[in-house]
């Protein structure tokens, strides 16, 4: 059995151990009536031809019926940890993930990078959101029992609660070419105090909200996405986590999926009201710049969708700060709307 | 056939001696020849493969790369896969056995499409031919499963080539399958009605279904692969506007129940062996050659296990994670029912009953430790690692190879007239059930402890594993050499089998053996069921002997 390092990893082995125990039961059983009959059955002369039997209806429903149901409760079970291990929790500390061949980059809320390393407080939830610059990656932490495939042009979230300070085994469990086995790293749970410690002796550059602001104005997205009336594009305050209308009529979620797409393939969903003047930045900026331009617009959002934690917000105050955007908006729903005129 | 031909073919003349140039062979129509074709072109690839698996092995002795370099281990792990998958094992006991006995069993002089059967097979040598080309010209390091975006864009190896050589394998598969549904809808032997079939013939419909709905998905996405490799068409990859998901969709749209191309045919087989071998009517006859079509229609629903952590929506995962149990179904019942038709049989301990009884062992494991990566919470941990490995080498090697060789020492005598020495049989059936158990179980408890699949290198607390795998595969290699050397030596110094040697029901020990070129000097007649072994003259023969001397 693996080291059990998260909230996950005694559920996930209780469940395999019900299912050996299952299997030894079944094959073993198998495997003594196959033997004794084959012994006790044995040809006793050339000519032997042993009474017929034709079948049994009963035993035959008994055996259908019976690992029917029994494989409906693997089912529900299997079912709810898997419901469990891939609806993330509203708060979690969000770690942005980028996977490239052959290595493993992480970028922290505060501003901490770091490659093929992940250091992680102890007794508190995490959600990973990752995305790759090139081929499918995987990123599985065995002592936590969860994997993730990290695939191009789409982001895909795990989370898990570390339960024990360590240093654990990550893993790329997609084969990406090469030096796939290569790419692996550790991940480092620390107590609180130790992980404040790392924190604080990590270098940090801008937080991603913060690069994601500076971003915003070296690319002059501020030019169409300013805010005044008549932009060409809309203001992205309280954007985030809303519904928006599309010039088609539907509506979508403006989530990191929603906002990442329109970043680089801006047409294919636009906003009703606005001409197709925008651009693709598609290979003018790299998943992480992405990211961190999702970071500031999430930070001007009306709500964080999964708020950080606290020592992590306080260490953004940021986004009230920023010159292009009025001070988060008490009623953040009616703030996207004027725009349009 | 005219009478006159049928009389001709009495007496000595068999397919084997009845023309003896190459041509002879290689502008063959009889099943049989094509049967045995077959047999020389999967065991060359099936030994091909066999030596990237050693070579696999070997570099997994110890935690560092330093047999190969990286990116020859990955082309050796990929030509495993490749060969093993799609230049034998889907071509097997179909092309080998199911062309050899499918016409014998149901009465028939030959297939209903001879031709198109030849033509399989060149379509096979051709595909095969390609592929060693591919080998020879660089290989290609993208694992059996070609996941772009790695497979379309990245990888600079030949994959264009080897996706046609698969392409055109893809109608070899096709071909054979239609043939089989054809000859068994129209060729059944006057009297032989579906239920008088015998349960392999059963196995084979079924999985000509699937070959023949399943193989052009499969044509079709690696043709698309190539597209946007040569052509720079969006398809896959996300940069050209792709989705690489959807290839994983329709990849394993095939793929999956290509699993089942490989091990129900194999299933027929022990079908057979168990019955045969204990004189008994398979119990639940119905029940098993239905299931065989259960497994086949329900095979095609549960390709979405592959990708439960792929990014696809939790609720087709859930769907696609019911239906696989519903497919587990079928499979128990097969089992279940031939450990009940061993009950009170008349038990012989024979080479094709101890393949028979290993694969009920293996293939159980096999299945049960499907049931672990079926359920979803627990895949999330088990996918891509050993234990996915170990689970599929259980089904693969330890049912469909197993079944295979049992089906060839079962059928060996009708095949070429000599018996294999049945001593050697035994010892390699057990070294290679020793060798097989040794080499993949380990697997399982090191796929857990979280070791990944296709690693060149690894971390250093999982080598234990690896050298009790290393010494397994060995053993397992020694296991398959003893019958091929004791297989050629039969056929000049094996004892002569007679018509029924073992002795066995079933229309194909009815004919000489080897049988003539038509098959049978008489058009036969079925008047009971399956395995009504009171009916089998042999055996009547040697109770009436025994009855004599009592």
């Amino acid at each position: 059995m693996p080291e059990q390092a998260s909230t996950f990893a005694w559920e996930v082995d209780l469940f395999y151990i019900a299912l050996v125990l299952l299997t030894v039961v079944f094959s073993v059983a198998i495997g003594i009536a196959v033997f004794v009959f084959s012994l006790q059955y044995r040809r006793k002369s050339a000519g032997e031809i042993p009474a017929q039997i034709e079948g049994a209806m009963i035993l035959e429903i008994t055996w259908t019926v019976i690992p029917f149901i029994m494989t409906l409760g693997i089912f529900a079970w299997g079912a709810k940890i898997y419901y469990n291990m891939y609806t993330p929790p509203k708060e979690a500390l969000e770690i942005f993930v980028t996977g490239k061949q052959w290595m493993w980059r992480a970028q922290h809320p505060d501003g901490q990078r770091e490659i093929n390393t992940l250091h992680l407080p102890v007794n508190r939830r995490i959600k990973l959101t990752m995305t790759s610059e090139d081929v499918l990656h995987s990123y599985f932490i065995p002592a936590f029992r969860t994997k993730t495939d990290v695939v191009p042009g789409r982001y895909t979230t795990t989370w898990f609660e570390p339960t024990k300070p360590g240093t654990y085994h990550l893993f790329c469990t997609e084969y990406c070419g090469t030096q796939h086995s290569g790419m692996i790293g550790t991940v480092t749970v620390l107590d609180p105090a130790d992980y404040q410690a790392w924190l604080n002796n990590t270098t940090r550059e801008l937080a991603p909200s913060k690069a994601g602001e500076k971003l915003f104005a070296g690319l002059a997205c501020n030019n169409c996405h300013g805010g005044p009336v008549d932009a060409r594009g809309p203001a992205l305050e309280g954007v985030f986590g809303t519904q928006q209308t599309l010039d088609n009529g539907t509506k979508v979620l403006a989530d990191e999926t929603y906002l990442r797409e329109s970043i680089l393939n801006p047409n294919a969903k636009r906003v009703a009201g606005y001409g197709a003047v925008m651009p693709t930045f598609q290979g003018q900026v790299t998943e992480e710049q992405v990211a961190q331009l999702i970071a500031y617009i999430k930070a001007i959002g009306p709500k964080m969708e999964s708020s950080t934690a606290p020592a992590a917000a306080a260490g953004t105050p940021a986004p009230a700060a920023t010159p292009a955007a009025p001070p988060p908006a008490a009623a953040p729903t009616a703030a996207s709307q004027p725009k349009k005129n | 056939m005219t009478n006159v031909e049928i009389e001709k073919s009495e007496g000595e003349v068999n397919y084997l001696n009845n023309g003896h140039t190459v041509k002879s062979w290689l502008l063959t129509l009889d099943h049989k020849r094509i049967g045995l074709l077959y047999l020389f072109g999967i065991s060359f690839f099936f030994a091909l493969g066999g030596i990237y698996a050693m070579l696999v092995r070997l570099e997994l002795l110890t935690p560092q790369g330093d047999m190969m370099t990286a990116e020859t281990y990955n082309k050796v792990f990929t030509m495993h896969g490749v060969i093993m998958i799609f230049f034998f094992l889907i071509p097997s006991i179909p092309a080998v056995l199911g062309n050899f006995l499918l016409p014998l069993m149901l009465g028939a002089k030959d297939v209903a499409f001879p031709k198109l059967n030849l033509m399989s097979w060149y379509i096979f040598i051709i595909a095969g031919t390609m592929f060693l080309f591919t080998m020879i010209s660089g290989g290609i390091d993208t694992g059996w499963t070609f996941y772009p975006p790695y497979s379309s864009i990245y990888s600079n190896t030949q994959v264009t080539l080897a996706g046609v050589a698969i392409f055109i394998n893809g109608f070899s598969s096709i071909l054979t399958g239609l043939n089989f549904m054809v000859t068994i809808h129209t060729m059944r032997a006057p009297g032989l009605t579906w239920f008088r079939l015998p349960l392999f013939v059963w196995a084979h419909y079924a999985t000509s279904l699937i070959q023949v709905l399943g193989t052009p998905v499969v044509a079709i996405t690696v043709l698309a692969l190539a597209f946007e490799r040569t052509l720079q068409i969006g398809i896959f990859d996300p940069k050209l506007g792709g989705d690489p998901v959807l290839f994983q969709h329709m990849f394993w749209f095939y793929s999956h129940p290509a699993v089942y191309i490989m091990i129900l045919p194999s299933m027929g087989v022990v079908s057979e062996l168990i019955a045969n071998m204990t004189r008994k009517r398979v119990f639940g006859y119905h029940f098993v050659a239905f299931s065989s079509l259960a497994i086949a229609v329900f095979g095609f629903l549960v390709w979405g296990h592959h990708m439960f952590t792929s990014s696809q929506s939790m609720y087709a995962g859930m769907v696609f994670s019911l239906i696989t149990y519903a497919v587990a179904i079928p499979s128990a019942i097969k089992t279940f029912n031939w450990t009940a038709t061993i009950f009170r049989g008349s038990v012989s301990l024979d080479t094709p009953m101890l393949y028979a009884l290993a694969f009920i062992g293996l293939f159980t494991v096999g299945g049960m430790t499907g049931m672990f990566l079926a359920a979803m919470g627990l895949d999330v941990h088990l996918h891509d690692t050993y234990f996915v490995v170990a689970h599929f080498h259980y089904v693969m090697v330890g049912g469909a190879i197993i079944g295979y060789l049992g089906g060839l020492h079962f059928w060996w005598p009708k095949m070429t007239g000599r018996m294999y020495p049945e001593i050697w049989g035994r010892v390699s059936a057990v070294i290679i059930f020793l060798g097989f158990n040794l080499t993949f179980f380990p697997q399982f408890i090191v796929g857990y402890l979280g070791m990944p699949r296709r690693y060149h290198a690894y971390v250093p607390e999982y080598q234990v594993w690896h050298i009790l795998s290393t010494a397994g595969a060995s053993l397992l290699g020694i296991g398959f050499i003893i019958p091929l050397i004791y297989f050629a030596w039969s056929i000049k110094y094996g004892e002569k089998a007679g018509p029924n040697p073992w002795p066995a029901s079933g229309l194909e020990w009815q004919t000489a053996s080897p049988p003539p070129t038509e098959n049978f000097t008489y058009t036969p007649v079925v008047t009971h069921e399956p395995y009504e072994f009171e009916h089998v003259a042999e055996i009547q023969e040697a109770a009436r002997l025994e009855a004599q001397s009592a």
